[in-house]
């Protein structure tokens, strides 16, 4: 009863192989065995998007998963994300537009611009508001971080447009 | 905030799922896309000994056009009946609705069988199944069975599944030239479950309505047919007086609850204002 399974899944472009119980949440693997912490604990029920990882590069909450589901899945944390240079940009715009102060929340924050940037397309302010619905902010009011993803997708675009002439 | 130690198996047919489930004598439970349950485990309302995972299942997966209908595999995603070319074509009021269903992560994840077999009254796909006269396919040891969506929606999370069964495919009738939708909900934050959504599907001809269904959600414990409003409307065409009235009218559909921040009068008077807006709004199939 209850025994722990083997799984084998891809994390920031590694394989990894692995025996968890199966109640571990994805949250708790990252986090205490793969001593990823970038991937923060809030609610864990889904509400306040501190949790975002991307699975097949998609944005999903980590907590509302458990590690056992992500086999054979690629999963890409805020580490991976970082070191692979994918939101240098988004995170530099944060930086300098003050869109975070203790900073709990911003590893969610930038799996969820980075899921809506993905198209290429620059999204209105009410897009960006839209799909940051699930992501709580305690400390900034958001304002200065839908401006950050904003000023990102267009200088993206306007880079490309510098690339295509 | 710990769920209880569970077993957990990932079954490669719906069989094997099916055989599973009958195995544990019925203390398990079906995961799909996890966005409801695996809360629902953390805070150990529910605490099954094994957990059958059926998102991988291929025969769950797909869109595809059967005849005159589109057939949702149950373990469908909601991000994907948002984005699907069929969809908006052949059943425009499931796209529509499709963006208010949560937040972009948990459209990620959860899925089209999973909303309808945990039967939220305030969630969108039960109700719009409902307002599209969608049959649910179930498999189950016994055998297959197909129950209509005004048959399935029983009460608070409850449904015709019986322990065991599985919802295997939505079928809806496809939209036509002269299929006429709408979809809108009023919440307090977007993304956040509605105080009051609605959804109307409609076979209008030359301006005359002859066929009309509309649902409310989040105003009982299940979805709600206005069946009054409907029955005043069809063989009509729409005016602003026709629209006025049919607003008059829902009275006699809904007896909405009230809670200490949406009283129930408010929550009838939203429902109004929204079925105004939806009649004058009813869009043609792209
Ligand atoms: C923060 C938050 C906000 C949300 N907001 C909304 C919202 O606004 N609108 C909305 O509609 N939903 C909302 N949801 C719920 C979400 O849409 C769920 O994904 C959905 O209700 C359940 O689908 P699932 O695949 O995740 O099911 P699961 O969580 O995997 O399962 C739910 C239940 O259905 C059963 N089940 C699953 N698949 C089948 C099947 N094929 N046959 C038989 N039984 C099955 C399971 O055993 C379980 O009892 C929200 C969820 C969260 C966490
Ligand atoms: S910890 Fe996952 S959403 Fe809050
Ligand atoms: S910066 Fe503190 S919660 Fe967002």
């Amino acid at each position: 009863m209850n025994s722990r399974i083997a799984i084998a899944l891809t994390i920031n472009g590694e394989i990894v192989e692995a025996l968890v119980a199966p109640r571990t949440t994805l949250t708790d693997f990252l986090r205490q065995d793969m001593q990823l912490t970038g991937t923060h604990t809030g609610c864990e029920m889904g509400v306040c998007g501190a949790c975002l990882v991307l699975i097949d590069d998609r944005p999903v909450h980590a907590c509302l998963m458990f590690a056992v589901q992500a086999d054979g899945c690629v999963v890409e944390t805020i580490e991976g994300l970082t070191s692979r240079k994918a939101i240098a940009d988004l995170q530099k715009a944060f930086h300098e537009r003050n869109a975070l102060q203790c900073g709990f929340c911003t590893p969610g924050m930038l799996m969820s611009a980075y899921g809506l940037l993905s198209s290429g397309d620059v999204p209105s302010r009410e897009e960006i508001r839209d799909t940051l619905s699930g992501n709580y902010c305690r400390c900034t009011g958001y304002e200065a971080i839908v401006d950050a993803i904003e000023r990102t997708a267009r200088d993206r675009q306007n880079t490309e447009t510098r690339e295509e002439a | 905030m710990k769920a209880r130690a569970f077993d957990y198996v990932r079954p490669h047919s719906v069989e094997e799922a099916l055989q599973a489930f009958a195995n544990a004598d019925g203390d398990a439970a079906y995961i799909a896309g996890g966005q409801s349950l695996v809360p629902a485990l953390a805070l150990r309302l529910q605490a099954p000994a094994l957990l059958i995972d059926i998102a991988r299942l291929e025969e769950l997966h797909g869109l595809s056009v059967i005849g005159d209908h589109l057939r949702i595999g149950a373990a469908t995603r909601h991000f994907e009946i948002l984005n699907s070319g069929l969809v908006r074509t052949h059943a425009p009021l499931l796209s529509k609705a499709a963006s208010f269903v949560a937040h972009p992560a948990i459209r990620n994840r959860g899925t089209f069988g999973g909303s309808l077999a945990l039967a939220d009254p305030a969630s969108e796909f039960p109700a719009m199944s409902l307002a599209l006269g969608a049959e649910i396919e179930i498999a189950s040891l016994a055998g297959n069975r197909s129950v209509a969506a005004a048959d399935f929606f029983l009460g608070l999370y409850e449904t015709a599944l019986q322990p065991g069964e599985m919802i295997r495919a939505v079928h809806v009738p496809a939209a036509t030239a002269r299929t006429y939708c709408a979809f809108d909900e009023l919440a307090r934050r977007r993304g956040d479950y509605a105080l009051v959504g609605s959804g109307i599907n409609a076979e209008i001809d030359n301006g005359r309505i002859e066929r009309i269904r509309i649902v409310f959600l989040a105003v009982g414990s299940t979805p709600v047919q206005a069946k009054n409003v409907e029955n005043l409307l069809i063989g009509n065409c729409l005016t602003p007086e026709l629209i006025r009235k049919a607003q008059e009218t829902l009275e006699a559909d809904l007896d909405p609850p009230g809670d200490e921040q949406t009283p129930a009068e408010m929550r009838m008077h939203l429902a109004r204002v929204l079925l105004g807006r939806l009649l004058g709004r009813l869009e043609a199939t792209p």
